[in-house]
């Protein structure tokens, strides 16, 4: 086998072009003809459309066209993904979404209408000349206040905010009530997880094409999922075929969630384009991506854990409002339910878990998963609670966590999720090794000679992804099958291109991906190449979210190079007038077992494709495969997290100083790319503990607007990392015993850095403090040790 | 943006004709009015830059030892040109903003915004700092007028800043986490005369003296004395990095800290 195969650090391929400028970018095309859209969005938070006036906007400078809501009655509005049952076995309450504002208006940003022009400037110059008159109606910001009696409604057609009252498990409720009743301890804990607004690197983009010619659609746009795009815009929204619509994603600049959902600006400018018969273009500015881009977390939780006398953990209980924003953004209800509710078990051998979830609407942005999705949030008030649980019964956090460990696998959890492979004594083990807790007593020694106040934090996680077993999400109320796809095109001189339905977007899938298809084969990953973003070109995939793509996609692509090899050893038995059983493939040669006859890869592939000695009888010519992989289950990688800070006592600055994490995620593919995967989920699990919270006031005029008041992480509020995935389990229902990466890191560590700073204040003296809520802002540690 | 056309005078007294237009704006640097034109929260007719006025531009000590920066002068040329001569100048300097704000701001666009959260103001505020335009000369204590409001008339160009260097003086800043302007900032300078305390980013007024502690300190250089001040939260800005109580407390330890370090 050449080097470079599975387990190798294989540079990022793709880096060459993205670090060069030569990437390929949505806003990077410009098609021949191409006019220009400008949105007109609402700056209030709720109100009454009255009139939309484009009389005089009409009349400037290269304008072509308005829209208004009135161009899209009748038009399908923006589909959700999944509906969730409620505890009364009820679908959830599920509001129209148009594309255009119908009547009313719900958030600040809201669109009202679009102004085309021939360059964007125009549009824009245009856009502010549209009259817009709005009565203003009471807006509903804070959850609770949603669901009062006489608030305001978000959909006047809808019988309260309430989308759905979840519970999980329902039967489970009486039981759990009953433990924590009779608990020898119980702590409590209230939190908020704080909203954040995803800010990927590229704003979206999107550039509706129509062939009047013959009547074919385009659509490139800032998609995680482009056949997702396709289906749900051709077949809910537009009413266009697939066979009649092509959706390319070509280099994404970040998503993070953000970019999975199906957004009005897509539709539009895919509607407008055959409208007007010219390519459409819009391309979000960063101020108009803070009020549009789906936003992520904002639950407000209650959260119980009863322990027994010696520490055994023996019920949970959680109650969250989970903020929906105005209207169901793609799929926004899974988050909190199924990706939330069934991780509340955690590492941990808790026997009755309840989870009770209302999902709310407000007039604020809708929200949707965000790097994490639902598993950050349930793995924050865990291990938070646990952390102040092992404080209030005077037990080491490390100590009590390891007492309820899950350690024997399969293990089924009280929520519904069997959990196949893990060894969470080991990563805990491995993780107060590489963060040398041992030394801490020092190190939190000098820090005091400098007036600084030094804690350790340190917790587990958990998490589902390789996401997800379509039969089972279809009972959960899925609309979508989360299988994935993979095309293997093998040329007639021995390269192949591997068309896929995942999509990069800073994950490095056209490098760690040939490198498990060259490891099957026997070459060099150089003569792989990784196709995607193009549903013209790949078979229909769901492409990448929820930590997937080596899990699901990686399979995919394994059980069609297996259909390749296994043809290619046909072909090579006829060449070498072999029995088939008797073929080997190794190194990119194929040998007849016990001989000395071999002929080379490329002798193979050139037979398919020019078959003149080959058997046409049996086989077709070619070499060209598709497989489509279901997962039996979900993958679970697990860790340990360690962070260290210090705190300026008269400041509230808080230092991260260190952050260690040790994973389990099975086998690994490019070890330094997973390593870059947990660095950056590190970040921004910095980011939501230290720095990031996107503020809505009592109107609903979002506070943090922009990078002024909104705090993105930056290279110098992070230390540098020790990460650790020598701890392998791996996973036992697919080929390649993966579970992904993606999303660990921004999973894993806000509770450690908020236990840190919990741990620093308490040893420095102010014991009242055992919570402060993400981001832990200097203001708001100086409030907190003030009392 | 919005179109505009640009003047590019080479000299004061072209630049002053140039802003007869109703709707000039004189432009330094650009980093605030820039992103301001990008937002489409300014419309200008034409905008005049300073940056190409040679006069403007450069570093040097007059008669009375008094440091002299034209108005057009980068920071990053404050920063290097002041390290030796006013150490404390040069370190405030240094850490606005990032580098590319650092080579295009300039410290006569900073007085003339007078941002609330600009460090600039605090340094001349507390060295005594001469404003000085093509009409007349400021005194730094009645330039600043409260919030983006400053002495400068219509058609009025800073044209430089005389420092008067202090025998000790220090800037502290305590970073807003998004702007990473100041949340607070103090610049104390002791003179043979008395001490001076100024501070920025905190009051809802902009740049202030902090008068008690300029008393204390004045009897004795030491940040002891400030025990048992506090500054007044009544006139604090309260927002989401922090509320009026939290900056009148980052006024007292910051003024603390550049006592020490100064």
């Amino acid at each position: 086998m050449p080097d470079g195969g599975i387990g190798a650090s294989n540079k990022r391929r793709e880096d060459v072009r993205f670090l060069t400028g030569s990437g390929n970018y949505t806003d990077d095309i410009n098609l021949r003809g191409q006019a220009h859209a400008a949105f007109v969005r609402s700056q209030v938070a709720h109100g009454k459309l009255k009139k939309v006036d484009t009389k005089a906007a009409a009349k400037m400078p290269g304008v072509i066209r308005i829209f208004t809501g009135k161009d899209f009655e009748g038009i399908g509005g923006l589909p959700c993904g999944w509906c969730v049952t409620d505890r009364l076995g009820n679908p959830m309450q599920e509001p129209a979404h148009p594309v255009l504002a119908q009547g009313k208006v719900r958030h600040v940003g809201d669109p009202i209408a679009v102004v085309i022009a021939e360059t964007y400037e125009q549009a824009r110059d245009a856009a502010e000349a549209v009259e817009v008159d709005i009565k203003e109606l009471p807006a509903v910001i804070d959850m609770k206040a949603a669901l009062n009696d006489g608030a305001p409604k978000v959909h006047d057609d809808l019988s309260s905010n309430l989308c759905y009252d979840w519970g999980f498990v329902e039967e489970n409720r009486e039981a759990v009530d009953k433990a924590i009743r009779g608990a020898h301890h119980v702590t409590t804990l209230e939190l908020v997880n704080n909203r954040l607004i995803p800010n990927a690197m590229e704003p979206r983009v999107a550039i509706g094409d129509y062939n009047a010619g013959t009547g074919d659609s385009t659509l490139y746009t800032t998609s995680q999922n482009p056949h997702v795009i396709r289906l749900l815009m051709g077949a809910f929204v537009l009413g266009i075929p697939e066979h009649k619509l092509r959706v390319v994603s070509p280099d994404v600049g970040g998503g993070f969630g953000s970019k999975i959902f199906h957004y009005a600006e897509e539709a539009f400018c895919t509607f407008a384009a055959k409208q007007l018969k010219q390519p459409v273009k819009w391309t979000c500015q960063r101020s108009e991506s803070f009020m549009t881009d789906a936003h992520g977390r904002d639950h407000v939780t209650k959260i119980e854990l009863a322990l027994d006398k010696d520490g055994t953990f023996l019920a949970v209980r959680t109650d969250t409002h989970a903020n929906m924003g105005a209207y169901l953004s793609t799929f926004a209800p899974s988050i909190p339910t199924w990706l939330h509710g069934t991780l509340m078990a955690g590492n941990y051998k808790t026997p009755l878990i309840y989870v009770n979830v209302k999902a709310v609407f407000t007039n604020t942005v809708p929200v949707d998963a965000y790097r994490g999705a639902g598993r950050p949030e349930a793995t924050f008030q865990l291990e938070r609670v646990i952390d102040k649980a092992a404080r209030e019964i005077g037990m080491d956090p490390i100590a009590l966590r390891r007492k309820n460990f899950v350690t024997e696998f399969p293990y089924a959890t009280p929520v519904a999720v069997e959990y196949d492979t893990g060894d969470y004594v080991a990563t805990m083990d491995k993780l107060e090794q590489i963060a040398d807790l041992k030394g801490f007593d020092k190190r939190a020694a000098e820090s005091k000679k400098k007036g600084l106040l030094r804690g350790l934090g340190v917790n587990c996680y958990i998490e589902a992804c390789g996401i997800a077993p379509s039969n089972l999400v279809g009972q959960l109320g899925a609309r979508a099958g989360l299988y994935e796809s993979a095309t293997v095109r093998v040329n007639a001189t021995g390269g192949l291109v591997v068309m896929t339905g995942s999509h990069s977007h800073g994950q490095g899938h056209e490098t760690s991906f040939p490198q498990v298809v060259a490891e099957m084969i026997g070459i060099d990953p150089s003569m792989v190449e990784i196709e995607h973003g193009d549903t013209d070109k790949a078979p229909m995939g769901m492409g990448t979210y929820g930590s997937r793509s080596i899990a699901v996609g990686g399979s995919a692509m394994v059980r069609a190079t297996e259909k390749i090899i296994a043809k290619a050893k046909k072909i090579a038995a006829h060449l070498m007038e072999a029995s088939d059983a008797d073929i080997e493939l190794k190194d990119g040669r194929f040998s007849v077992a016990g001989t000395d006859k071999s002929v080379a890869w490329g002798d193979v592939t050139l037979a398919a494709y020019v078959p003149h000695n080959y058997p046409l009888e049996d086989i077709e010519p070619g070499l060209e495969e598709t497989a489509f992989y279901d997962p039996s289950n979900f993958t679970y990688p697990a860790g340990a997290y360690a962070c260290e800070v210090e705190v300026d006592p008269e400041t509230g600055k808080v230092k991260v100083c260190s952050f260690a994490a040790a994973d389990d995620f099975g086998n690994i593919i490019n070890p330094m790319i997973v390593d870059g995967q947990v660095h950056g989920g590190i970040g921004q699990g910095i980011g939501q503990a230290l720095l990031e919270n996107c503020v809505y006031d009592s109107d609903g005029q979002l506070l943090s607007a922009s990078y002024m008041d909104y705090a993105m992480p930056r290279a110098d509020d992070v230390p540098f990392y020790s990460v650790d995935h020598s701890c392998q389990t791996p996973c036992t229902h697919n080929p390649l015993g993966v579970k992904g990466c993606g999303e660990a890191g921004a999973i894993g560590s806000p509770p450690a850095v908020v236990n840190a700073v919990v741990d620093a204040l308490q040893r420095g003296g102010h014991t009242h403090v055992t919570h402060i809520d993400m981001p832990v802002s200097p203001a708001r540690v100086w409030a907190a040790m003030q009392g | 943006m919005y179109n505009f056309d640009i003047a590019r005078p080479q000299t004061v007294k072209d630049a002053v004709k140039a802003l007869k237009d109703d709707e000039a704006q004189p432009l330094g640097g650009g980093q605030t009015l820039i992103p301001t034109l990008k937002a489409r929260l300014a419309a200008p007719s034409v905008l005049v830059s300073l940056t190409g006025i040679s006069e403007l531009v450069g570093v040097c000590r007059d008669d009375d030892g008094r440091i002299c920066i034209g108005a057009a002068t980068s920071h990053a040329r404050v920063a290097k040109e002041c390290a030796k001569s006013y150490k404390a100048l040069a370190a405030l300097a240094a850490r606005i903003g990032d580098p590319a704000v650092r080579n295009r701001g300039t410290i006569g666009g900073s007085l003339a915004n007078n941002d609330p959260s600009a460090c600039y103001p605090a340094a001349a505020l507390a060295s005594t700092a001469t404003i000085v335009t093509n009409k007349r000369e400021i005194a730094a204590d009645k330039f600043f007028q409260g919030m983006f409001t400053t002495a400068l008339k219509d058609g009025e160009i800073i044209t430089e800043v005389r420092f008067v260097v202090p025998q000790k003086a220090n800037y502290q800043k305590f970073e807003q986490p998004a702007s990473r302007f100041a949340l607070v900032g103090v610049f104390v300078a002791k003179f043979d005369d008395g001490v001076r305390v100024a501070v920025t980013g905190a009051a809802e007024d902009g740049v202030f003296r902090w008068k008690a502690a300029e008393q204390a300190l004045s009897k004795s250089f030491k940040p002891e004395v400030l025990t048992d001040l506090s500054a007044p939260a009544d006139r604090m800005i309260g927002d989401l990095h922090g509320s009026p109580e939290y900056r009148a407390h980052l006024v007292k330890v910051l003024t603390g800290r550049a006592v020490k370090a100064a």
